[in-house]
């Protein structure tokens, strides 16, 4: 327990009543204290003022880390870096610009109400905890919502093209799950361009000297000296050189861990190692188990398949979603497939929503279509997206100028012309909505971690709406911790440490030895293969359905992996040189804990919200079914130690603001 | 289908390179270039030799780290990233050449990896908008005319992949210089430093070590991204105007 959060009493908050007490110990409740005890329009206002002051001359004297340059580390590093502080940013790739921020295609959203056509902050603050089925925590939300304004202002300023109209104002559209048009996008590729942005801000900070760049540089451990972290041990990529970096305060931004799963939309380097160096050392793990799935991805095509593409949500506008009614016609051309035989089983379902429901629930649709056998393609896992009669009715070259760009991208993919032949899509992971856990002020509960973007839990609970993933990022790294870092280091500079304190000498030679322990296995399995296998146990029994059988099992399954990986592995090369495979096998070796700690918490979680279906957990007509008195709470998870069960502590989630209510989409 | 591949070995920047062969049996036409190079490491690992090492995140063609010389061409025959090439555009039993980009700027690191820190050097030195954070006012109080906001996206678009270097004889990066330019160029927030900005940029690509441009259009050629060449004519003319005014 730090000064972080809250002491309460055992039993003051409801229990966490799962199916994993075999699994872990129960720990002390814990709570945000962050936030002003002000009504909540007013908490963000008074943080801000309550927070206090570092004098500009003292700013450079003192040092902060921050991993990840992506749209929340990126925005951090510029800011922290235009007030004067000494900011070291690091990040894996050859670039800042190559986050993997840069993939975002849909949109950022934000309550500006350009449109007058009803939204607010509060409007934005609502339909963002519903989408996440009151599993975030209200305070944090509210603020997103209340500082999305100015990200736009800044992007703006900064030069970032957002689509315009003829009057030269800025353009808008609408996105899943809500009736105001709020999202701003710079044609499919939004994310690139605030993330050009940010990289523009912080090469500019570069210039002016106020922030080090360590490109090609992985961070292996975290460095906590009596409790406070301070610094890190990275790995120059190209060189080996193992280098110790020291600070006053260390920022984590590096992005989710949806990678896990091996198949997935994210980046191929997207890993959990940050994180869970840190969650070792002691900050908690929270809702691990939170994954969003997206419909709309191109379906797998083979074993040999790295990754998978997304196909943007806005093809559901004009899309028709089927398979056949009968399973033997899943092999057939589908345009031999006679209208009365195919099967538009959203708009059967969900007469009102149709095939615009929303991703979680489009997703296990699929899912069932597919189980019971009517899946389509080579490999049975798939659903037609038909344009059909879209292009009778507008007329294909209408269809064209709306989706062309993502109609050729298909066809590059796949080699099938979607104009001619329905595309075929599947679910696939997509984004984590766990993450380590953080107060109002993205501060973890170790002293001196602040924790910024996806790598937090903060804002999203159980689901997470199209176009807020860019506005959290933004809204952390330009607004939120330049103000709540500047507190926590008017305290400082903290003494100075010495590169040969022993807590730092430790996280070196731990590094050490575990790079040598990985090239002395010498075994007989690649990395990736072990990625792959700890990617399907996951997809099957932690992905989309769940279920107390299947979890234990994956449970199982992976710790014989992982105690198989430690013995059987290959890593081949050296310490000291550019070597992708032994960068590989670090990161799988974080995932194969994770992925443990991910199934236990979905175990204990037995009830369905958001994108976390339980099986066991459904009404009469196979919806999700939430138990709000029971896991209305953050699982924050405390590590204990190699083949110790982990701690349960928990944070209870209370709604002031906003009612809890079901979703429907009936 | 089979393939023979011809892949450029370098153990590190210091040591002499050559391309080595290597055999391919079991390569399907629905795997991307990329997934073929997965599959040969795979093979390789096996065997006991160090698998190639190349660059990519994403496999969206977004992020700008692939980009090979694939038979002599930036990202291969088609127009499009690396990673978004796909094997169904080779024929069976065909022998691709795959090499790292050439240029004196982009020192091999190893095998097909080259570093391209020169082009975050370029961006210090002006590719940006002075603007400290909160400082910003509101979005709404600078209407910029749609042709002007289309051709800003359509230059912003770049995605730093250094192909155009690749092209180049010259090995100039005038095309990624050109793309900046005219984005910020083309926006009123871009103007105050817009002198500065050219002149900055321009000694900085000096600096790295690019060519100068000759105006031979490889560049535009090979841009997965399409940005137009004439960004490098808006580039000549700002550095004209720049000089003239400082
Ligand atoms: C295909 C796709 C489309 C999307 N579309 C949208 C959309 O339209 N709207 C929306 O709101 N959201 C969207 N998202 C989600 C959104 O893009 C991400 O959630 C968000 O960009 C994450 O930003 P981040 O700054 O937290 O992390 P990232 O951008 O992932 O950055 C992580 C950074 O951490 C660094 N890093 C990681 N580990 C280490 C380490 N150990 N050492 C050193 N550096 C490290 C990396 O190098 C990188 O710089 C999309 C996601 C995907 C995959
Ligand atoms: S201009 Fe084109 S080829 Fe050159 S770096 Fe940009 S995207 Fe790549
Ligand atoms: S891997 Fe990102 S562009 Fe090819």
């Amino acid at each position: 327990m730090t000064q972080n959060t809250q002491n309460l009493s055992p039993g003051e908050t409801s229990p966490g009543t799962g199916d994993a007490a075999d699994y872990f110990r129960h720990g002390h409740p814990i709570a945000d204290t962050k936030a002003p005890d002000v009504p909540i329009e007013r908490q963000w206002t008074q943080r801000k003022f309550d927070a206090q002051l570092v004098a500009p001359a003292n700013r450079r004297k003192l040092d902060v880390i921050i991993v990840g340059t992506g749209l929340a580390g990126g925005a951090a590093a510029a800011t922290l870096g235009e007030a004067g502080f000494n900011v070291k940013s690091f990040c894996y790739q050859d670039s800042p610009r190559r986050a993997h921020s840069i993939a975002a295609q849909g949109g950022i959203n934000a309550a500006k109400n350009y449109k007058e056509d009803g939204d607010s902050v509060y409007r934005l603050f609502y339909d963002t905890v519903k989408g996440g089925d009151y599993r975030s925590r209200e305070s944090n939300v509210y603020r997103l919502a209340e500082v999305s304004a100015n990200i736009i202002d800044q992007c703006v300023a900064q030069g970032v093209p957002f689509a315009r109209e003829y009057g030269g104002l800025l353009d808008n559209r609408s996105f899943g799950g809500v009736q105001v048009q709020r999202t701003f996008y710079a044609r499919g590729q939004t994310g690139q361009q605030l993330l050009i942005g940010a990289y523009q801000a912080l090469e500019r900070q570069v210039a002016a000297g106020t922030v080090e760049t360590f490109t090609k540089h992985e961070m292996l451990e975290l460095i906590t000296v009596e409790g406070k972290a301070r610094g890190i041990i990275a790995r120059d990529l190209v060189t080996g050189e193992i280098e110790t970096h020291l600070a006053d305060v260390v920022v984590l931004a590096s992005g989710g861990y949806g990678n896990v799963f091996y198949l997935s939309t994210n980046a191929m380097g997207c890993n959990v190692t940050a994180s869970w160096r840190a969650h070792r050392k002691g900050a908690y793990m929270a809702n691990p188990c939170y994954t969003q799935i997206h419909p709309t991805c191109i379906p797998v095509s083979g074993s040999y398949q790295s990754k998978l593409t997304l196909m943007s949500e806005s093809l559901r506008n004009d899309g028709r979603i089927w398979v056949p009614k009968n399973a033997e016609d899943a092999d057939k051309d589908p345009r031999d497939i006679p209208e009365d035989e195919r099967d538009y089983y959203l708009e059967r379902i969900y007469p009102s929503f149709g095939n615009l429901v929303p991703r979680d629930i489009a997703s296990r649709a699929a899912k069932y279509q597919c189980d019971a056998g009517k899946g389509v393609g080579k490999t049975g896992l798939g659903v037609y997206l038909d344009f059909a009669s879209a292009i009778e009715r507008l007329g294909r070259e209408a269809v064209e100028a709306k989706y062309g760009n993502l109609f050729d991208m298909y066809e590059r993919i796949t080699g099938e012309n979607p104009y001619e032949v329905p595309m075929r899509i599947y679910p696939a992971v997509h984004y984590v909505m766990g993450g380590l856990w953080v107060d109002y002020d993205l501060h973890s509960n170790l002293e001196g971690l602040f924790v910024a973007g996806e790598a937090n839990f903060s804002d999203h609970g159980a689901n997470r709406l199209g176009a807020s993933a860019l506005m959290q990022g933004l809204a952390d790294g330009y607004f939120v911790l330049p103000n709540t870092i500047r507190h926590y280091l008017a305290d400082g500079p903290f003494e100075k440490l010495d590169e040969n304190h022993p807590a730092v000498v430790e996280a070196r030679e731990s590094v050490r030895a575990r790079i040598d322990k990985f090239l002395s296995i010498n075994g007989k399995r690649t990395v990736d293969s072990y990625h792959k296998e700890l990617g399907q146990i996951m997809w099957d029994y932690c992905g989309m359905e769940r279920s107390e059988e299947g979890l234990n099992k994956a449970i199982s399954a992976i710790r014989d992996l992982r105690q198989d990986f430690w013995r059987n592995v290959k890593v081949l090369g050296a310490a000291d040189t550019l070597n992708q495979s032994l960068e590989k096998a670090g990161r799988v070796a974080d995932f194969l804990e994770l992925g443990e700690l991910m199934c236990i918490d979905a175990l204990n979680r037995s009830e369905s919200c958001g994108g976390h279906f339980r099986a066991e957990s459904q009404t009469e007509e196979g919806e999700a079914l939430r138990h709000d008195d029971d896991y209305a709470y953050v699982a924050a998870w405390e590590f204990t130690g190699d083949g110790e069960q982990p701690v349960l502590h928990m944070e209870d989630l209370e709604y002031h603001n906003i009612e809890m209510k079901n979703r429907s989409y009936k | 289908m089979k393939v023979n591949l011809k892949i450029w070995r370098q153990a590190s920047r210091e040591a002499q390179g050559g391309l080595k062969d290597y055999h391919l049996d079991d390569v399907t036409e629905d795997m991307s270039f990329l997934e073929m190079l997965d599959v040969l490491n795979e093979q390789l690992i096996e065997q006991d030799e160090e698998p190639v090492e190349f660059e990519h995140d994403c496999r969206e063609g977004i992020c700008g780290s692939c980009g090979l010389m694939i038979n002599g061409l930036p990202h291969g025959p088609e127009r499009t990233t690396t990673c978004q090439l796909h094997m169904r555009t080779f024929k069976d039993g065909e022998t691709i050449t795959i090499e790292p980009w050439r240029a004196a700027a982009f020192p091999v690191v190893k095998d097909l990896v080259v570093d391209r820190s020169a082009f975050d050097a370029m961006i210090q030195a002006g590719g940006y908008v002075s603007v400290n954070t909160g400082a910003a006012p509101d979005a709404h109080a600078m209407p910029v005319r749609k042709e002007h906001a289309d051709r800003a996206f359509d230059t912003a678009t770049c995605i730093g992949c250094g192909a155009c270097v690749a092209a180049c004889p010259n090995a100039s990066a005038s095309l990624f210089l050109g793309a900046k330019i005219t984005h910020l160029g083309e926006l009123p927030q871009g103007q105050a430093e817009r002198h500065e900005r050219v002149i900055g940029m321009v000694a900085a690509h000096d600096e790295a070590g690019f060519g100068g441009c000759t105006n031979i259009g490889e560049c535009a050629s090979a841009c997965p991204k399409e940005i137009p060449l004439d960004v490098i004519s808006q580039l000549n003319k700002d550095l004209r105007t720049a000089l003239r005014h400082v």
